[in-house]
């Protein structure tokens, strides 16, 4: 008798069927994966057996009998506990506090930290209880996430995308604990879209494709394309990239940039220097929150610079210009936040074009009265998602009726369509399905090839590895000499992430450049 | 006479304690109620009727929280339930409060009061010098001090003081959790309903026992001035309220003395003052970021 199953589970939000009469087995002791693409239903699928959300129909067996989740306090009761992707943690609180009010027995905070160490300690997952959570490391947020589940003791642990914030060490960790809760007898629900972790740790797979089950497998006896095969419903365009003609003409420089951190949880930059030639994609690697969104900030002009040569765009001094000033140098910038900064949500997508290019191309969009000439938008609009290959339901929709994929698209289009010859771009594909992921690496890719400097700042080390010729590392604040894609390992970028010094590979280089 | 101020001193600051206290739990959930001196005008004029009307200042007082907490719960049923705007709703509650109130009161105008009389407790109240001045004052005066140390005591050491505290901090991670937003916010919203309403009858049954029309004189306003510039803290919040009235007992004085500043000048120095201070007291950003409810007036709407 397997420990949970769903049988039939369906939700329905308006005319959308997020999940459509799904069947799940997971039996104990088990590691269960569900794949799935963004939209395939996975995250309503789990929050349906946490009992977040409400199933249209269907029904859930614990343990053989029917039981009604209704609510997550219910679902801890029975023995689910879930660790969520976008953590479900109180900035503003201690490590501890945030523990303690998770919990539904009324036992005393001393007690709860007692056994929040012991639990701590058995899993080795060290968290200091007294730290605001505000001021923590992706990683160790997630182990207080992880802490706070398995304090209520649970039978089923449901991890939704564990390890697409961290470094390969704290994955290689992070398995570690999984094994030791897999012998206890404790079963794991497991969500990744990551298939080679998901054919090393997990015992079972369910593949979700448009809120269907597709395919129910044993994730070892498969290969990494044959799962991707099953999730996407097609191939995978693979990248393709040739030998690039770098050229010696630095396009991008930035050069000793310090600056303070704007607010209690920014991080300060300290003595950064890079440079992207003619022809280059330049990677900047690093776990979220060690500073690259203030470098992107910096880059971008969203913050200004104290000295003028601190960022020099195509050999001349930009760190004193705006945004709109470094776009008319022949730059281009894409912040990390697609919905609320790169674009405005509630604006359709001509206008939102007409937002980051009405400077650049005043003369294209703008008659002599400086009245907007809304043809000429909606035309390149238009021109913009073909090339792309944006989908979309009408001729003009609004920023926040695209998907998460589409409008990264179309972004990252606007930005392209300009052949700017300096591209900067911060997570370019991040929460992007693989099929529009690969559309926008080619793209950037391309874009180099036709001798245009471009800077991918991600979290994602399989991307960066895909298309740069070189990755440097960012570390509180820090970045590492760029290390050429042909020296880069996997474990040499990982120990830079986790703030080990740069070896000799990294200092020589460093020198050559 | 040195006494004597001192003790008005409390006089003028426990309404504004009173207040801000509910208003500082009410934000602390992730609620910016701006209708603070709409509930407290209401909770004057009902504290003010009821008390003339039975003869009763204490039946008066009751009564004023009463209204307050409905006035409040109209608040919480237009922004937690259909999910109006807070400012433009809580703008709103203020004028109607206003309004209504001045409706109301219109024929007790120029009518005798009931005074909420103050403590007196033989022997310790005769002790010279600090007898009155710690066992003569009114008694709401002693409930705003112990509800401070109340206040302070629930959100920093219990358990439902933390679950409030994470609603304001993040409603969408304690709704995920199985924390009941709402209802939370409810209770919050109207106990910060019953602390103005409480704040309106001490205008109108100690401060000056009478009604004028709109006697709070914006009191509400600075009522949430000061949660805000007190970073949160009821402590700050209660040190912000005394300095108020110390400053404002001072320039009535200084007025009286006259010496040669405008009036209007004087006037306006509590409230100057207290902004000053406090602004120079939270410039430490790092804990104001830490103790500001990342939610405050941020709509919630569950997704079920």
């Amino acid at each position: 008798m397997p420990l949970l199953e769903a049988r039939g589970l369906t939700k329905i939000f308006g005319t959308l069927r997020a999940c459509d009469h799904i069947d799940l087995k997971i039996g104990r002791g088990e590691i269960h994966a569900l794949l799935g693409e963004n939209g395939a239903g996975k995250s309503t699928l789990v929050k349906m057996l946490f009992g977040a959300l409400e199933p249209t129909e269907g029904s859930i067996l614990w343990k053989g009998e029917q039981v009604a989740v209704s609510s997550p306090r219910e679902a801890r009761r029975i023995g689910i506990g879930m660790v969520f992707q976008h953590f479900c943690l109180f900035d503003a609180l201690t490590a501890s506090e945030n523990i303690l009010v998770s919990l539904d027995d009324p036992a005393p905070a001393g007690a709860v930290t007692a056994r929040a160490r012991d639990i701590s300690k058995a899993y080795g997952l060290p968290v200091d209880p007294n730290a605001h959570v505000g001021d923590l490391s992706v990683g160790e947020r997630q182990r207080i996430e992880i802490i706070r589940c398995l304090l209520q003791n649970p039978e089923l642990i449901i991890l939704d995308e564990p390890t697409s914030v961290l470094t390969p060490q704290e994955a290689d960790r992070l398995f570690e604990a999984l094994e030791k809760l897999k012998e206890e007898g404790r079963s794991i629900l497991y969500i990744s879209h990551r298939l080679e972790e998901v054919k090393r740790i997990c015992d079972r797979a369910t593949v979700l494709r448009q809120g269907k089950v597709v395919s129910e497998c044993d994730p070892r006896k498969e290969t990494a394309s044959s799962l991707a095969r099953m999730m996407v419903g097609n191939e995978v365009q693979p990248v393709v990239r040739d030998k690039p003609a770098v050229q010696s003409e630095a396009l991008l420089e930035v050069r000793d940039l310090d600056r303070k951190a704007g607010h209690p949880f920014a991080v300060a930059l300290s003595g950064i220097n890079l440079s992207v030639r003619a022809g280059e994609i330049l990677g900047v690697a690093g776990v979220a929150g060690n500073g690259q969104g203030e470098l992107f900030e910096a880059v971008s002009g969203e913050a200004l610079q104290e000295r003028a040569d601190q960022v020099r765009i195509r050999g001349k001094d930009a760190g004193r210009r705006d945004i709109s000033e470094r776009r008319l140098m022949g730059a281009a910038f894409v912040p990390e936040e697609r919905l609320g900064h790169a674009a405005a949500p509630a604006m359709t997508l001509s206008q939102n074009l007409l937002l980051s290019r009405y400077r650049t191309d005043a003369r294209a969009f703008l008659n002599r009265l400086g009245m907007i000439r809304n043809s000429l938008i909606a035309h390149a609009a238009q021109r913009v998602s073909s090339a792309m290959d944006v989908r979309k339901g009408v001729e003009d929709p609004e920023a926040s009726a695209l998907s998460g994929g589409n409008l990264q698209k179309f972004v990252i289009g606007r930005e392209l369509d300009r052949q700017p010859l300096v591209m900067v771009v911060n997570q370019p594909t991040w929460g992007v399905d693989a099929g529009a992921a690969a559309r926008i690496r080619q793209a950037l890719i391309d874009l180099a090839k036709s001798g245009s400097a471009v800077l991918v700042i991600s979290q994602d080390l399989d991307e960066l590895f895909e298309i740069c010729d070189a990755i440097a590392v960012m570390h509180g604040g820090r970045l590492s000499a760029p290390i050429p894609i042909g020296d880069a390992t996997y474990e040499k970028i990982g120990l830079l992430m986790g703030g080990a010094e740069p070896g000799h590979a990294a200092v020589s280089q460093a020198e050559a450049v | 006479m040195f006494e004597a101020i001192l003790i008005t001193i409390a006089t003028a600051a426990t309404p504004l304690l009173l207040a801000s206290m509910g208003e500082l739990v009410v934000e602390r959930s992730g609620v910016l109620n701006l209708g603070v001196e709409g509930m407290m005008i209401m909770g004057a004029v009902t504290g003010f009727g009821v008390a003339a009307m039975t003869g009763s200042a204490w039946l008066g007082v009751f009564a004023a929280a009463i209204v307050g907490t409905l006035f409040s719960l109209l608040f919480g049923f237009l922004t937690l339930t259909l999910v109006t705007n807070q400012v433009a709703t809580g703008l709103s509650l203020t004028l109607l409060g206003l309004g209504l109130s001045s409706m109301i009161g219109e024929s007790f105008v120029g009518r005798a009061g009931v005074r909420l009389g103050a403590l007196d407790i033989p022997y310790l109240t005769e002790i010279p010098y600090i007898g009155r001045l710690i066992f003569g004052q009114d008694p709401l005066c002693y409930i705003s001090l112990l509800l401070t140390a109340g206040v302070s005591w629930f959100l920093f050491r219990t358990r439902a003081g933390l679950t409030l505290r994470s609603v304001g901090d993040n409603h969408s991670s304690a709704h995920a959790l199985g924390i009941p937003v709402i209802r939370i916010r409810y209770l919050a919203v109207m106990f910060g309903g019953a602390c103005a309403g409480l704040a309106g009858a001490y205008l109108s049954l100690v401060y000056v026992p009478q009604w004028v029309e709109n006697m709070t004189a914006g009191r509400g306003w600075i009522a949430l001035a000061l949660v805000v510039f007190a970073s949160w803290r009821p402590w700050r919040v209660l040190a912000g309220a005394y300095l108020f009235g110390a400053v404002t007992i001072g320039q009535l004085h200084a007025q009286a003395l006259g010496y040669g500043i405008p009036p209007q000048l004087l006037s306006s120095l509590p409230y100057l003052a207290t902004i000053i201070v406090l602004v120079l007291i939270s410039r430490n950003r790092r804990l104001t970021m830490m103790n500001t409810p990342a939610s405050l007036g941020r709509p919630f709407v569950p997704d079920r």
